[in-house]
């Protein structure tokens, strides 16, 4: 094989944060590491490089983190996202392992930052990369180059051979020619499928055509797909996945973080035939942000437009396409492509519903809610009266998918018979083994640093 | 200024705007998460704030092939040159050396000539060391107004400077938090003190803000050295030459060592650097101001060493030549830059001291 002088001890496949934690670890406890990165080297990273943060669980104050965040209140909060629908000792695992996670990751270059601007909810939960996902990437692909790891980029691993109890041979191309490796130990660390919309469309059917994927065009899930197909054990369910109302108007893949809209709290949000469908209000945005999603997945077209007036517009963080404008509410309309007079009768029926507005507040739950409509507007409910009009279009903007891997506590992958000697995995190929539904803003990061740590460790074990 | 310079800068912002990742690096951004639109005096004033290390490109999800194909530190070293360009006076001089090495080799040249002619045509009467070779006030005569005109042709660009990034008045808190932070080089440390990404691609180093230091305080030791010269020989009626333990040869002969070393170090990292993530037009031009910035170094190093020989006084018109033409291109060339810097730090420490007043941002 190019490169490597004698066959590697660890296979990583993946190139984003979990499959660099598995290789790091793996390299420092001694083993050769190949990492086999499906995208070009400008793409590595996987969706990492569009993350900005790792939920932390803190005694006490840690690195940029105050105050302290206990594993109880981690858990709950976990809790309540996926409505019960996880595993409690793989959860636990993730949660407590995370504190000593953090200086970890500072030691093998990753900086962090306080918050940043428009996130102070989550000051105390998460601790920000400095320079977002990307640069926790870079940072990691300079300490595995310093520890003789290598790695080949555009190299698309096509199938991994089974044999028994364990992986005998792992096949993959790089630029156009065919390659087999045999490891002692393979670690996949290569996402979830969203990327792939066949496999999507097979999940949820013709809407997910509509679906923008918000992270990298490749994690297509072809590893996943060839394991599950032979019979390796998985977990979750294939509709599941984090998805969030984003821009309509953002790139198909790849749009990242500049695509998320945070007006909703400020809004009314309509479908396609101009009705409202659920409460805009009903908590601050970074609580909700991950239920829109599907919420406009279940909406004719799988799209929702957002409605706001002149009030509202410097109260949110600025959109990277401008909003579109109009004097009055019919030309908005004509201007989205909404029935306007339907419109025009949902903003007046709005508008009558809401009462006292003196206590508008825009960054807490202020209580200003609507009277007798349905759904309600129980938070931020003002008026929308005040010329001129903006509109965003919102649609589903898929990050990950669930359905992946089954592990246990050491990242171990298993069939039916047992578990597979030689085969972890890490990362949000396994997050569904944790997330049955819903999710926890930074919690895929620490998921990813936790089991890849836990699988470059037992690979390393393995190889020895 | 090109208005698709503007243009491309104002895209590149608010997608920046609308992603706040790079917060943390250095002063740009927090000053750019403030606006909700750019004007053209923003970008302006965004593009001087610009250091140029390089941290936020590096660490972009955008950057091409990515289809927003954001390079930030290159669309404000665009911005930054052409605004020095334009509030240069006069600006065709700017324009003329700003991007130009070979302009500023002949303006050294020039400057040789000057001063060969003007030892020919003014022979001193008597006079010890340098002053046999030309005579205190010939030199006097030359760099006197060398030194002045230069002067006030900064202070009309920085006035312009000034009001095109929305006037107003300064306060000596904004001056001194400018220099404090340009004293320490602070935006070059990357916001986690490892320092930049300059010239081995995304690996975060302080070398450049290590040389440019070198280069600055060399500067300044150099030209404190000629002001306590003249002090020493207006006031104390001491003249030249001194010996090695006097202060103007103190802080000269250590000043020079580390101008020199200094520009040797930026050109050699120039070279390694990414040329596509600066203003690529201005890359002759700014190795052309640090060569003729090291030369004046070595030249003045090479003539305190050798000033007892025979190559004193071709030493001597080569070093002078150096300075007049440095002197009267610092408005023109990349040495403008740090007045410009200056200004644009003040202006930022001016817009925290309005946002604490007003009680802060605007939005969630």
């Amino acid at each position: 094989m190019d490169g490597m002088q004698a066959s590697p001890d660890v296979v990583v496949i993946g190139g984003g944060n979990a499959a660099l934690c598995a290789a790091i670890t793996a390299a420092e406890a001694g083993a050769r590491v190949l990492i086999l990165e499906t995208a070009p080297e400008p793409y590595r990273g996987g969706n990492s490089r569009h993350t900005r943060n790792f939920r932390c669980m803190h005694r006490g104050p840690l690195g940029p983190l105050t105050d302290s965040y206990s594993e109880d209140e981690y858990l709950a909060d976990l809790m309540k996202v996926t409505d019960g629908r996880t595993d409690d000792t793989l959860a636990r695992l993730a949660i407590r392992t995370s504190e000593e996670c953090l200086p970890w990751m500072e030691a093998r270059g990753v900086r962090f930052q306080p918050s940043l601007s428009g996130t102070l909810s989550l000051a105390r939960t998460n601790a920000f990369f400095l320079g977002g996902g990307k640069s926790l990437v870079n940072a990691y692909y300079r300490t595995a180059a310093g520890l003789g790891v290598e790695v080949l980029y555009e190299a698309a691993v096509t199938h991994l051979n089974l044999d028994g109890d364990r992986i005998a041979r792992v096949d993959y191309t790089c630029r156009g020619q065919s390659h087999s490796v045999s490891p002692m130990s393979v670690v996949v660390a290569s996402g979830g499928f969203q990327a792939d919309l066949e496999w999507l469309t097979r999940a949820w059917g013709a809407a997910a055509k509509n679906f923008l994927i918000r992270g990298t065009p490749y994690n297509r899930g072809v590893v996943l797909a060839d394991l599950l197909d032979q019979g390796v054990e998985s977990v979750g369910d294939p509709t599941q996945c984090h998805a969030v109302a984003i821009d309509g108007r953002a790139p198909k893949y790849d749009g990242g973080i500049v695509t998320r809209l945070d007006c909703v709290p400020f809004s009314i949000v309509v479908n396609r035939d101009a009705q409202r469908f659920y409460d805009e209000g009903e908590d601050v945005w970074p609580k909700r942000y991950a239920i829109w999603g599907r919420l406009v997945a279940a909406q004719p077209q799988q799209v929702g437009y957002v409605i706001i007036d002149a009030k509202s517009l410097e109260l949110f963080m600025p959109s990277v396409f401008p909003p579109i404008k109009a004097d009055t509410l019919e030309d908005l309309a004509q201007k989205m492509d909404l029935p306007p007079a339907a419109l025009r009768e949902t903003v007046d029926e709005f508008n009558a519903a809401c009462g006292d507005t003196s206590g508008f507040h825009p960054t807490e739950l202020d209580g200003v809610t609507t009277k007798g409509l349905e759904p309600p507007k129980t938070n931020w409910a003002r008026p929308i009266d005040t010329p001129p009009y903006y509109g965003y279009s919102l649609r589903t903007g898929v990050t990950f998918t669930y359905l992946g891997l089954k592990v246990d506590e050491t990242a171990q992958c298993s069939t039916a018979d047992g578990p597979i000697r030689n085969l972890w995995a890490a990362g949000e190929t396994m997050a569904g083994s944790i997330l049955g539904q819903g999710y926890l803003a930074g919690f895929g990061m620490t998921i990813g640093t936790v089991f890849g740590r836990i699988a470059g460790r037992e690979a390393a074990a393995h190889a020895s | 200024m090109q208005a698709e310079l503007l243009h491309e800068a104002r895209r590149q912002a608010e997608i920046c705007n609308a992603c706040r990742y790079c917060e943390g690096y250095c002063a740009v951004f927090p000053a750019l998460h403030r606006e909700r639109a750019f004007a053209d005096g923003d970008l302006t004033q965004l593009a001087n704030l610009c250091h140029n290390c390089r941290g936020c490109y590096y660490a972009c999800q955008y950057t091409a092939p990515h289809e927003f194909d954001l390079n930030l530190p290159r669309a404000l070293a665009e911005v930054r040159q052409a605004s020095w360009e334009d509030f240069a006076w006069p600006a065709p001089l700017a324009r003329a050396f700003q991007r130009n090495g070979l302009m500023i080799a002949l303006a050294a040249a020039i400057g040789f000539a000057v001063l060969f002619w003007a030892a020919r045509t003014f022979l001193p009467a008597g006079g010890d060391g340098f002053y046999a070779v030309m005579a205190h006030g010939t030199m006097i005569a030359i760099f006197l107004p060398a030194f002045l005109l230069p002067l006030a042709s900064l202070a009309i660009g920085l006035r312009r400077y000034w009001r095109a990034t929305g006037g107003g008045d300064i306060r000596l808190s904004d001056v001194a938090a400018a220099f404090g932070s340009a004293a320490k080089l602070r935006n070059l440390t990357g916001g986690h003190g490892d320092g930049c990404n300059f010239e081995d691609r995304d690996r975060f180093s302080h070398a450049r803000r290590h040389m440019h230091q070198a280069v600055m305080y060399g500067f300044l030791l150099c030209f404190a050295a000629t002001s306590v010269a003249t002090l020493m020989h207006y006031a104390l009626d001491m003249p030249a030459p001194y010996g090695f333990w006097s202060l103007p040869k103190l802080l000269g002969v250590s000043g020079g060592v580390l101008l020199t070393l200094g520009c040797a170090g930026m050109v050699a990292l120039k070279l390694r650097a990414d040329r596509n993530l600066g203003a690529p037009s201005a890359w002759g031009g700014e190795i052309g101001f640090v060569l003729l910035l090291g030369f004046v170094a070595l030249s003045g190093l090479l003539l305190y060493v050798l000033g007892q020989t025979g190559l004193m006084p071709a030493l001597l018109v080569a070093h002078l030549g150096a300075v007049l033409a440095f002197f009267l291109l610092t408005p023109f060339t990349k040495m403008a830059h740090g007045f410009y810097r200056l200004a644009a730090l003040a202006r930022e420490a001016a817009n925290q001291r309005a946002v604490r007043m007003t009680g802060g941002e605007t939005g969630p």
